[in-house]
C-alpha cells in the first residue's frame, strides 16, 4: 500500500465541571499554541459563569469525598496513577509540545508526575496521625485533634510547569478530602485538560475535581471573591494579581496560600497538604468509676 | 417556696476579695525596649473600672510614631534572643510562669477591676491558665527540631500582636508564650479599654530578667493596632477579636511575606439532645453563655434544644438563672459582673431590641442591676428563628438564643448555618451520637458533655469566618515558625 499520510482525528479540548465535559457556557475559546507558535488546538476560555458552575460542582462533591474513608480516597488516587500510565505516551507528547522539552526530559517530567501521585495518594490515611493526635490536657477530659479538610479550595495551577506542577498542587488538595476547581497553565492547558480525561476514568466521583481553562486572571477573580470558596492556592498567579486575589479573598476569610518558589522536580514537604486543613479538637469527659473503682 | 424567696430569706453575705492588693499607679507610660515611656505625641486615655465607672489610671497611647519605635526595639532584640539556646529561652518563660504564679492573687484581683468580670473567673479561670501556657510553651523552646516542622525550624522575626478585652491577660500569654518560645520577638497591643495586666505584665518581664526589647507593649486605639499590622518590618500578625477587624487585617497583609493568624468570632451552638443528663446541661449551657458575661469568641450562644424536651430544660434553665447572683465583681460569690464598656453594652442592647423588635420573646430573671457602671442582666431568647439577627450575630453579651431541632441531622444543619465555626456543644448520653455528631460540625473546638473547657495543650481556632489559625497544643507553634522547606511554608 502507498504510504498515504492519514490524516489524524483531532481532540476537541473541553473543561472538566461535575463529571462532565462541557465547552465553555461562553462559546468562547482561544488558540493554544506550542512552545515555537504552532496550532495545537482551541482551549476553551471559560468565563465567571462557568468558574461559579465549578464551585456548585465542587460544593455537591464535598460532602461525599470528605466523608469517605482516608484508604478509599488512597485507593482512588492510586487509580488515577495508573491510569496515569497507560496514557504515558499521550502526556509526553503533551508535555514535550507544551513546555518545549524533548521527549526524553518530557518523559522524565511525566514519570515524576505519576510518581508524585503515587506519593500523595499514600499521604491520605497517613495524615491525620502525623498532624492530629491526643492533647493532654489538666483535667478529666480526652481531648482529640484531628484534620478535617477546609472545603471548596480554587487551585491556580502554576504556568509553567503545566503537569507536574499542575499535579503537585491539585494532589494534595485532594488526597485530605477537599474538592477543586483547578484553573490550568494559561498558555498550557492542555495537559491538564487531558489530565481531567483520567480522572474521569479513575473512580474519582464527578465534582471532586472541575478543570478550566482559559485567562487566569478572568477566572479567578471570580473564584476568589466567592463566598462559597474556603481557601485559594495561588501558585499560579504573579505579584500583581496575587495581591488582587488575596485581597478579594479576605471577604469570607478564605486561607490563601501565596505563590512562592518551589522546584517542582524536588519531593515535596507535607506543606500543601496542611495548607487546607482544619484542626478540630473535641472534649471528651472521662468521668471516673467513683470510690469502688480505680479510675485514679 | 419558690426559688427568688429561697435566695432572699438566705442572703449571702458580702464576701469581697481585697481590692488593695493590687497597687495601681496613677498613670502608666507605653513599655517600650524595657523602659516605660510617654508616648511620642503626649496623648494618654484613661481605663476605667467598668463596675463603677471609676477611673484606674491614665495610660499612655501609642501611635503610629511609637509603633515604629516598638517594632525597631523588637527588631534590634531579634537577633540575640533568637540566637539565644532553646534552652536558654525557656528557662526565661519558666520563670515568667512561675512569677504570675506567684502574683496570680494581685493579677485576678487587677483584671477583675479592668474588666469587669468575677474575681471568682479571674483567679479560678484566667490566671490558672495563664501561668500554665508559659508553664508549657517554656518547654518547648528547646524541642522544636522535634515539633514536626522541620530540622531546624526558624522563628519568623518580629511578631505584631493585637489583642481583644475579654480576657486581656490570657489572650496576652497565647500570643507572648508561643512567640518568645520560638525565639521572636514582640510588639503587642493591648484593648483601650483593658490595658493594665498587660501593663503589669511588662513588670514581671523586668522581674524575669527579660532582655530589653523582645516584649513591647503599646496600649492604645484601633488606629495604633492598624499601624502595628501594617508596619513594613513586622514578620507576623496575630489578631484576636472581631471577624470585620479580622477581614480588615487580611487585606492590610495581602501581597506581603507576613504570616496571619486570626481568632476572631463566633456563634456558638450549644445542641442537647433528649436524652441528655438535664441537670449537666443546664449547667453547661450556663457556663457556655454567662461565663464572663457571655463575651466569649467561643461562647455556646445558640441553644439548640431537642424539641421533646425543650420544656423541662427551659424550666429548668429558668430557676438555674434566678440563682445567679449579679453585682460586684470583686465579691467571691458574684457569678455574673459588669460589661466591659460602655460601648459594649449599647451594642449587646440594641442586638437585644432588634431580637424584640423581630418577634423573639425575651426573658430575664428579677435582677437588680447596679446604679453605676455597664450591666446587663442575663437574658434568654425563645421563639427564635434561624432568621432572626440574635440568632446569626454575634452578640458578645450574656445572651441566649432558644432554637429547637426534632432530627440529629436538622440539629447538625442548624448548627452549621452560619459564617462562623468556632466553637459547637453536645449534650447526649450515646457515645457512638457524640462522635456523629461532633464529625459532622464545621467547628474548630467541640466539647461533648462540657462547655468552655481551656488547656494550653489544647489547640483552639476556627474553621470559615472564626479565622484561620490555632492557638495552644503543638499546634500553636507553627504561626510563629518558618519551616526548614520552602514546600513547607504557609
Amino acid at each position: 500500500m502507498n504510504a498515504v499520510d492519514r490524516l489524524n482525528v483531532l481532540k476537541t479540548y473541553k473543561l472538566y465541571v461535575g463529571g462532565k465535559f462541557p465547552r465553555s457556557e461562553s462559546g468562547r475559546v482561544y488558540e493554544v499554541t506550542d512552545s515555537k507558535g504552532k496550532w495545537l488546538a482551541n482551549a476553551p476560555l471559560s468565563s465567571r459563569k462557568d468558574a461559579r458552575d465549578a464551585v456548585v460542582a465542587a460544593r455537591k462533591a464535598f460532602g461525599g469525598w470528605s466523608g469517605a474513608t482516608a484508604y478509599n480516597r488512597g485507593q482512588v488516587l492510586y487509580r488515577v496513577a495508573e491510569m496515569l500510565e497507560g496514557r504515558r505516551d499521550q502526556f509526553v507528547r503533551e508535555v514535550a509540545d507544551a513546555e518545549g522539552l524533548s521527549k526524553s526530559k518530557a518523559a522524565a517530567v511525566v514519570d515524576a508526575t505519576i510518581d508524585r501521585w503515587v506519593w500523595y495518594a499514600g499521604w491520605t490515611d497517613k495524615i491525620a496521625q502525623v498532624v492530629g493526635g491526643g492533647n493532654p490536657v489538666a483535667g478529666p477530659f480526652f481531648n482529640l485533634s484531628s484534620p478535617e479538610p477546609t472545603g471548596v479550595v480554587a487551585v491556580l495551577a502554576p504556568q509553567e510547569s503545566s503537569f507536574l506542577g499542575l499535579v503537585s498542587v491539585l494532589a494534595p488538595v485532594i488526597a485530605t478530602g477537599n474538592t477543586a476547581v483547578v484553573v490550568a497553565s494559561e498558555k498550557s492547558p492542555l495537559p491538564a485538560l487531558s489530565l481531567a480525561e483520567v480522572l474521569a476514568t479513575s473512580d474519582v466521583p464527578g465534582g471532586v475535581v472541575n478543570v478550566l481553562s482559559g485567562r487566569t486572571a478572568e477566572i479567578a477573580a471570580p473564584l476568589a471573591a466567592h463566598q462559597d470558596v474556603n481557601a485559594i492556592d495561588l501558585a499560579g498567579a504573579d505579584e500583581a494579581l496575587a495581591k488582587e486575589l488575596e485581597i478579594a479573598a479576605a471577604d469570607n476569610l478564605k486561607r490563601v496560600l501565596r505563590p512562592q518558589p518551589v522546584d517542582y522536580a524536588e519531593t515535596p514537604g507535607i506543606g500543601r497538604l496542611t495548607a487546607f486543613l482544619e484542626t478540630k479538637t473535641v472534649w471528651h469527659p472521662t468521668g471516673s468509676l467513683g470510690a469502688s473503682g480505680s479510675s485514679y | 417556696m419558690t426559688m427568688e424567696n429561697v435566695s432572699s430569706v438566705f442572703e449571702y453575705a458580702p464576701a469581697p476579695e481585697s481590692r488593695a492588693i493590687a497597687d495601681i499607679a496613677p498613670s502608666y507610660g507605653l513599655f517600650i525596649d524595657g523602659e516605660f515611656v510617654e508616648a511620642a505625641d503626649g496623648k494618654v486615655f484613661k481605663t476605667v473600672s467598668p463596675s463603677t465607672e471609676e477611673v484606674l489610671s491614665e495610660i499612655a497611647q501609642a501611635g503610629s510614631e511609637d509603633v515604629d519605635r516598638a517594632v525597631k526595639a523588637a527588631r534590634r532584640a531579634f537577633e540575640k534572643w533568637s540566637a539565644l539556646p532553646g534552652a536558654e529561652r525557656a528557662k526565661y518563660l519558666f520563670r515568667i510562669a512561675r512569677i504570675i504564679q506567684e502574683r496570680s492573687r494581685e493579677l485576678a484581683v487587677l483584671e477583675t477591676l479592668d474588666n469587669g468580670k468575677p474575681i471568682k473567673e479571674t483567679r479560678d479561670a484566667d490566671l490558672p491558665l495563664v501561668a500554665a501556657h508559659f508553664f508549657y510553651y517554656a518547654g518547648w523552646a528547646d524541642k522544636l527540631d522535634h515539633a514536626g516542622y522541620g530540622a531546624n525550624p526558624r522563628p519568623l522575626g518580629v511578631a505584631g500582636q493585637v489583642i481583644p478585652w475579654n480576657f486581656p491577660l490570657l489572650m496576652l500569654a497565647w500570643k507572648i508564650a508561643p512567640a518568645l518560645a520560638t525565639g521572636n520577638t514582640v510588639v503587642l497591643k493591648p484593648a483601650e479599654t483593658t490595658p493594665l495586666s498587660a501593663l503589669f505584665f511588662a513588670d514581671i518581664c523586668r522581674q524575669a530578667g527579660l532582655p530589653k526589647g523582645v516584649v513591647n507593649i503599646l496600649p492604645g486605639y484601633g488606629d495604633a493596632g492598624a499601624a502595628l499590622i501594617a508596619h513594613p518590618d513586622v514578620n507576623k500578625v496575630a489578631f484576636t477579636g472581631s471577624t470585620a477587624v479580622g477581614k480588615e487585617i487580611a487585606r492590610t497583609v495581602a501581597g506581603t511575606r507576613k504570616k496571619v493568624t486570626l481568632e476572631l468570632g463566633g456563634k456558638g451552638a450549644n445542641i442537647v439532645f433528649d436524652d441528655a443528663p438535664i441537670d449537666q446541661a443546664v449547667e453547661g449551657i450556663v457556663n457556655g453563655i454567662f461565663f464572663n458575661q457571655g463575651q466569649v469568641c467561643c461562647a455556646g450562644s445558640r441553644l439548640l434544644v431537642q424539641e421533646s424536651i425543650q420544656e423541662e430544660l427551659l424550666e429548668s434553665l429558668k430557676r438555674r438563672l434566678s440563682t445567679l447572683r449579679l453585682g460586684d465583681p470583686l465579691d467571691k460569690n458574684t457569678d455574673i459582673g459588669a460589661i466591659n464598656s460602655e460601648e459594649q453594652l449599647t451594642r449587646i442592647t440594641s442586638l437585644v431590641e432588634q431580637g424584640e423588635a423581630e418577634g423573639a420573646e425575651r426573658w430575664s430573671p428579677a435582677c437588680e442591676l447596679p446604679e453605676s457602671g455597664y450591666w446587663f442582666a442575663p437574658t434568654l431568647f425563645t421563639n427564635v428563628t434561624q432568621a432572626h439577627r440574635i440568632a446569626r450575630d454575634e452578640i458578645f453579651g450574656p445572651v441566649l438564643s432558644v432554637l429547637t431541632f426534632r432530627t440529629p441531622d436538622e440539629a447538625v444543619a442548624k448548627a452549621n448555618n452560619t459564617p462562623y465555626g468556632l466553637s459547637a456543644g453536645i449534650w447526649t448520653e450515646k457515645g457512638s451520637r457524640i462522635l456523629a455528631v461532633a464529625n459532622k460540625l464545621r467547628a474548630g473546638v467541640v466539647w461533648s458533655n462540657t462547655f468552655n473547657k481551656f488547656d494550653p495543650t489544647s489547640p483552639f481556632g476556627g474553621y470559615k469566618e472564626s479565622g484561620f489559625g490555632r492557638e495552644g497544643g503543638r499546634h500553636g507553634l507553627e504561626a510563629y515558625l518558618a519551616p526548614s522547606s520552602p514546600e513547607g511554608e504557609r
